[in-house]
């Protein structure tokens, strides 16, 4: 009975090579955003709530991507959010107070110039870490563990523990809310441009394997597979455009823009948020260096077996140092994604996301033993974990309570792994 | 097959290493002739290993010279190594267990696309075609290699050796993990690689092995070379003498490790 039940299903899974792990992933999204909908009257689900939902996982889920390469190769970084909080202060000193006197106050290159300062500062740091880890061989544990309250007395010091405020117009696009989205057409735009690369994808996938003569999926899988990602697409867009700029906004643009405010309100889509876009740029990119550059193959062959690939004639140390300038490229960008969005660099800014990010890192299936690892995965932690987050504010779960919440899921998610492992190796 | 006029292939003179104090290889030489098998013996911490690693580029030599068909030459690295055409068989195997095979084989030497990316697929299908050659059995080219049989690691192991035209090829008990079937596929292997000109040196503390594949023994002890000595010149008696008791035969050359009798 069971087996035959379970055939068709296991041969859809087979056939489309679908990740399990995700897949799971994925369910487990589903059953928390529909328990939240329910308990919440559809609060949970509303176009507003999904919308702000996709804005707050954003910087937590850029620096995720480069945590799962990070604990691939066995090491662990403690100072993500540290190094937020100091990156975020240059960027915002760079802005606020240096640019201005230079090239003019609002210029519009400023973004461009604060956010690559960042960027250069968190690779900097990033260096120093990875050079002390990787060719002074002091533990990663440690080496961060220093970092974490290093950078956070480093982020006080710039400005002597003052916040800097506000940012530039440009740059505070990169946080989200109505200007810092790309509106209606241009989301529906994207979301083609998305379901034609997929599609795209797919067609090219087939092509190599028949080149190479490596068995093909069916059809139907391909076409499967092709529905339910091109439909995912779509669906996201049409709730980003689903949610509308405020009212009192609107208007105040109309005036500003000398527009008529027509009958009932000016109707103007969101549609997906600069920062939202940001991460999944991240995402695409970080999964291409993951799985397609011999950096990314040396990671995981390093977290396999360090001794095996140091004798294979891999660079290690080099590679390890270089994931750990990829994390700091990484927190800088989420510094500036959680500065632009608060229009302010304080220096308690990223205080505790160390831990969200280890998190989304490792509930997205990420092995702390080292070798394992997805970035997809690790995004779709860090959507789980600020989806539990958002929800119990949602439902007016009191703070302490959401913290425990927030802990158990964790050691939870890590034991299902566990078994799952257990399972898939036997 | 030894001919004292030809150039070795590999010449390791007097080399030494120390590990706390400790000389886990002493004042050692040994050589290799093209189309060679010179099996390495002795007990367990007797230096065999630590030396050929030395040449393998893990462990970097504190004295002696290593020469390349005369030429001197410096092994910092496995890097190293493997660009002097060195190419090693772990004892461990070394195989980075969560990559399939394909991942292993080209393991610090990936196939790229004209855009720089990896080649999966071409790496993929390079690995069918010497995995075929190989080990026609094998079939699971997207498994990782962690849920592969020991002889199937092996293959895998063997098999990123031999793609890149060794010159060189280690052995570091290759025969360890195998049945006998596949020990007979070894042993098989080793023919034809001598026919093609390689050098091999064969490490093993299972003697018969080494007698049935090697041309000449080295045999070690306490890290000290006891001497080297032509197969078909001494008795598995005579080599097990100089393994346990350091004890040189006539027919062999002595070496610094050797028991000194007071008759001689």
């Amino acid at each position: 009975m069971a087996t035959l039940l379970a055939n068709p299903v296991k041969r859809f899974f087979a056939a489309t090579e679908a990740d399990l792990r995700i897949l799971g992933m994925v369910a487990v999204l589903a059953v928390i955003w529909l328990g939240f909908g329910l308990a919440s009257d559809g609060a949970f689900l509303s176009a507003r709530n999904l919308w702000n939902l996709s804005v707050q996982t954003a910087s937590v889920a850029v620096m995720a991507t480069g945590m799962v390469l990070v604990i691939v190769t066995r090491n662990i970084d403690l100072s993500v959010g540290s190094v937020l909080g100091v990156t975020g202060m240059i960027i915002g000193v760079t802005q606020a107070e240096l640019l201005p006197a230079l090239i003019g106050y609002d210029h519009p290159l400023t973004w461009l110039i604060a956010l690559s300062v960042g960027i250069c500062a968190g690779a900097l740091i990033g260096a120093l870490q990875g050079f002390v880890i990787a060719y002074l061989a002091v533990p990663a544990f440690i080496v961060t563990l220093g970092g974490l309250l290093a950078w956070r007395g480093a982020a006080w010091l710039v400005t002597s523990g003052r916040t800097v405020a506000p940012m530039d117009s440009h740059f505070q696009m990169m946080g989200g809310g109505p200007e810092g989205s790309v509106g209606g057409p241009v989301t529906w735009l994207i979301a083609i441009a998305f379901c034609a690369l997929i599609i795209a994808g797919l067609l090219l996938g087939r092509r190599r394997r028949r080149l190479h003569h490596f068995p093909l999926r069916p059809v139907w899988a391909e076409v499967v597979m092709g529905v339910v990602y091109c439909s995912a697409v779509l669906g996201a867009a049409a709730v980003a455009n689903a949610y509308h700029w405020p009212t009192r906004v609107a208007a105040r643009y109309a005036e500003a823009q000398g527009m008529a405010v027509p009958e009932g309100g000016l109707v103007i889509s969101h549609g997906f948020a600069v920062p939202v876009l940001m991460a999944v740029a991240v995402g695409i990119v970080m999964t291409f260096i993951a799985t397609r550059t011999r950096f990314g193959r040396y990671v995981f062959a390093i977290g396999g077996n360090p001794e095996a690939a140091e004798l294979a004639g891999v660079n290690t140390r080099w590679v390890i140092m270089k994931v750990f300038i990829l994390m700091g490229i990484l927190a800088a960008i989420a510094a500036a994604i959680s500065t632009a969005r608060l229009n302010a660099a304080t220096n308690a800014q990223g205080t505790l996301d160390e831990l969200y990010v280890i998190a989304a890192a490792v509930i997205g299936g990420t092995s702390l033993a080292g070798g394992v690892g997805k970035v997809a995965g690790a995004m779709l932690g860090a959507l789980v974990m600020q989806s539990l987050q958002s929800g119990m504010v949602l439902v007016g779960v009191d703070t302490p309570l959401q913290n425990m919440v927030v802990g158990l899921v964790l050691v939870l998610a890590v034991w299902v792994d566990s078994l799952y492992r257990k399972r898939a190796t036997l | 097959m030894t001919n004292s006029n030809q150039v070795p292939l590999v010449a390791m003179d007097n080399i030494s290493i120390a590990f706390g104090g400790i000389k886990a290889v002493d004042d050692v030489s040994i050589d290799l002739y093209p189309g060679e098998v010179v099996g390495l013996l002795g007990h367990n911490g007797a230096g065999k290993s630590t030396l050929i690693k030395i040449l393998s580029g893990a462990y970097q030599k504190q004295g002696g010279e290593i020469r390349i068909n005369g030429q001197p030459v410096t092994i910092n690295n496995p890097r190293d190594a493997k660009a002097l055409g060195i190419e090693t068989i772990y004892q461990t195997l070394a195989l980075a267990d969560n990559v399939d095979a394909a991942a292993n084989l080209f393991l610090g030497r990936e196939l790229r696309t004209a855009w720089g990316t990896l080649d999966d697929a071409a790496m993929e299908a390079a690995c069918r075609e010497v995995m075929g050659r190989l080990n026609p059995n094998f079939k699971r080219f997207k498994d990782p290699v962690r849920a592969l049989s020991g002889g199937q690691r092996q293959s895998v192991a063997i098999a990123r050796a031999l793609y890149f035209n060794a010159r060189i090829l280690i052995m570091d008990e290759p025969t360890a993990a195998l049945g006998p079937e596949e020990t007979a596929q070894v042993s098989q292997l080793i023919q034809n690689l001598k026919q093609q000109g390689i050098g091999i040196f064969l490490i093993s503390h299972d003697i018969h092995d080494v007698f049935d594949l090697s041309d000449r023994v080295s045999v070690m002890k306490n890290g000290q070379l006891v001497g080297t000595a032509p197969v078909n010149a001494v008795t598995k008696d005579d080599v097990l003498g100089m393994i346990i008791l350091g004890k040189c035969p006539v027919a062999a050359t002595a070496g610094p490790g050797a028991l000194v009798e007071e008759s001689a």
